[in-house]
């Protein structure tokens, strides 16, 4: 029971003086319930690849494997595919379009083919999940706040109950307070349902304090696959291709070069703040 | 699937019909046209298909490419071809039924045919060959002596621009909106006409409502550029005819009249 990537590659305007390889050979195993965080400078293929995750883009050579089945066969039933795997694209509130909120999250469970009464029942489910306050739900989308269109949008992907759930950068264009808020929802949801989460992010320290394994990609290749204290050991490197560690790494290596016996390996503050006071007091 | 069509897009590449003067590929192309509606004989054809094979392999553009994006216009095609076939009327060579295909219903649609398809290759010639800014410099400056008609030509140049700016982003915006959709389980090809008529609004509302953004912050992004219209506009790329401009309008004239007179005088 996971998703299998086995060599993988993507090229895009395959015939044309512009074709562009955005994945190449890329194998990858993600089991269940693992909360894993795709990270990568703008066009290094991780839209690309999640798309693949749930069979809106096609490889171009290599196999992908969900639950042991190929999902390129030509008789896998690939909207069974999507409800399985629920994809948050970038800014999902482009995406709404009915006249209020709760019709627009029911519009997921209604095309799977649900009664209406668990259509209703999952739509109100998913709105409480991601903390939509109450009076907003016969509300015209149109009308919520940025932050708040964005959990609309996220609660039509979780409406269909999907076992892994990717966020394509869930946080971009919001606020501190936003981000925060949307990154506590997600980590919440882990902890109460269990799913799968691939979050994709162009920012380390979205995803340094939650994930239990970070993905790093760089020119359609995978670069890094570790746990989060590993990959950010290689900060150096990880700044050549345009990425950066969290800043506790960079304040915590500053610390033991000058001569505090710190472990510079600490990725969040909170590690960094019992390091530090270890040392100190 | 949305990209499939190729009508209208620039083909990037270097040739020396990238490089001419946009007017000059726009009177070839009218030129074109206006040629392959003079002929009245098979001879002209013949010529013309030859210009047109030695201009698309001057372009560097590949055939293939061009075609592709023609399959949706085949369907066109094939109406103006059925039409022509089955209700022209003159001397009768088969009848079944109610329909009957005469000689001149054969001719007419044969040569229908020809046309459209070449004129359909031969404007995308252009617009493969030519950035669409570059189009509407040129079209700009065609048209300037219209201004004394007190005809905006500017601002109809700025409107076409930034249509045609626009075309790529929305497809692309159709496409992710598609995309999310389908994410959320739409169904976007099953189902009778009705069926996918409605199943398109959940396309259709995003798409109308991202365009109405992008066009208004369009506006404020000029506005905040002082942008007031062509009064008094200068252009960091003036067009200016070159040599090789010259010698391609006596190309164009002398295929003009070479294939008309080809046309006319061959039996």
């Amino acid at each position: 029971m996971a998703i299998i990537l086995d060599h993988v590659s993507h090229v895009y305007g395959g015939d044309t003086t512009l074709s562009v390889k955005a994945l190449n050979d890329i194998n990858l195993v993600i089991p269940d319930g693992q909360f894993i965080g795709l990270i990568g400078h703008t066009g290094s293929g991780k839209s690309t690849l999640v798309q693949h995750l749930n069979g809106l883009l096609k490889a171009t050579s290599g196999s992908i494997y969900f639950n042991g089945q190929d999902i390129d066969d030509k008789d896998y039933n690939r909207k069974e595919l999507r409800s399985k795997v629920g994809l948050v694209f970038q800014y999902p509130e482009h995406q709404l379009f009915e006249s209020d909120v709760f019709s627009d999250v029911c519009f997921g469970p209604k095309n799977l083919g649900l009664s209406k009464k668990e259509t209703e029942l999952r739509a109100y489910d998913a709105l409480r999940k991601v903390g939509l306050p109450e009076e907003c739900f016969y509300q015209s989308p149109f009308d919520l706040s940025g932050g708040q269109k964005r959990r609309v949008a996220i609660a039509g992907v979780l409406a269909m109950k999907p076992e892994v759930l990717i966020l394509d950068e869930p946080t971009a264009g919001l606020d501190p307070k936003g981000r925060e808020e949307i990154l506590e929802q997600i980590v919440k949801l882990r902890e109460e349902s269990g799913i799968t989460i691939i979050l994709v992010s162009h920012s380390m320290e979205d995803v340094a304090e939650y994930v239990d394994r970070i993905l790093v990609m760089n020119h359609g290749e995978v670069m890094y696959d570790d746990v989060p204290r590993e990959v950010f050991k290689h900060y150096k490197e990880l700044e050549s291709v345009g990425l950066a560690a969290p800043q506790v790494t960079y304040i915590m290596h500053k610390l033991k070069a000058a001569g505090l016996g710190v472990d510079e390996n600490a990725t969040t503050i909170s590690e960094a703040c019992e390091e530090i006071s270890k040392v100190l007091l | 699937m949305l990209r499939d069509i190729t009508l209208g897009q620039y083909y990037q590449t270097e040739s020396v019909i990238h490089r001419l003067d946009p007017r000059v590929k726009l009177a070839g192309t009218v030129i074109f046209i206006i040629s392959l509606f003079c002929f009245d004989k098979g001879w002209g054809y013949i010529g013309a298909a030859i210009f047109l094979a030695i201009v698309i392999k001057l372009s560097k553009v590949p055939f293939k490419f061009m075609i592709k994006g023609m399959r949706s216009i085949m369907f066109i095609l094939m109406i103006t071809v059925v039409f022509n076939l089955f209700l022209t009327p003159g001397e009768v060579v088969v009848s079944f039924w109610k329909l009957q295909i005469t000689k001149e219903g054969i001719r007419i649609a044969a040569f229908m045919v020809i046309r459209l398809a070449m004129l359909l290759i031969g404007s995308s010639v252009m617009t493969l060959t030519t950035t669409p800014n570059n189009l509407t410099d040129g079209m700009e400056k065609a048209m300037r002596p219209l201004k004394v008609l007190r005809l905006p030509v500017h601002e109809i140049a700025m409107m076409m621009s930034i249509a045609l700016r626009f075309i790529p982003i929305l497809m692309e915006e159709t496409d992710k909106i598609m995309k999310a959709q389908l994410a959320r389980g739409a169904d976007f090809e099953s189902g009778n006409i009705f069926k996918k008529a409605k199943a398109m609004v959940p396309l259709l509302v995003p798409l109308f409502i991202s365009a109405f953004r992008r066009a208004n912050d369009l506006a404020m992004a000029m506005e905040a550029r002082c942008y007031r219209g062509g009064n008094g506009r200068t252009k960091m790329k003036p067009l200016v005819y070159k040599k090789r401009d010259a010698i391609a309008y006596l190309v164009l004239f002398a295929y003009l009249a070479g294939s008309i007179a080809v046309d006319k005088l061959l039996w």
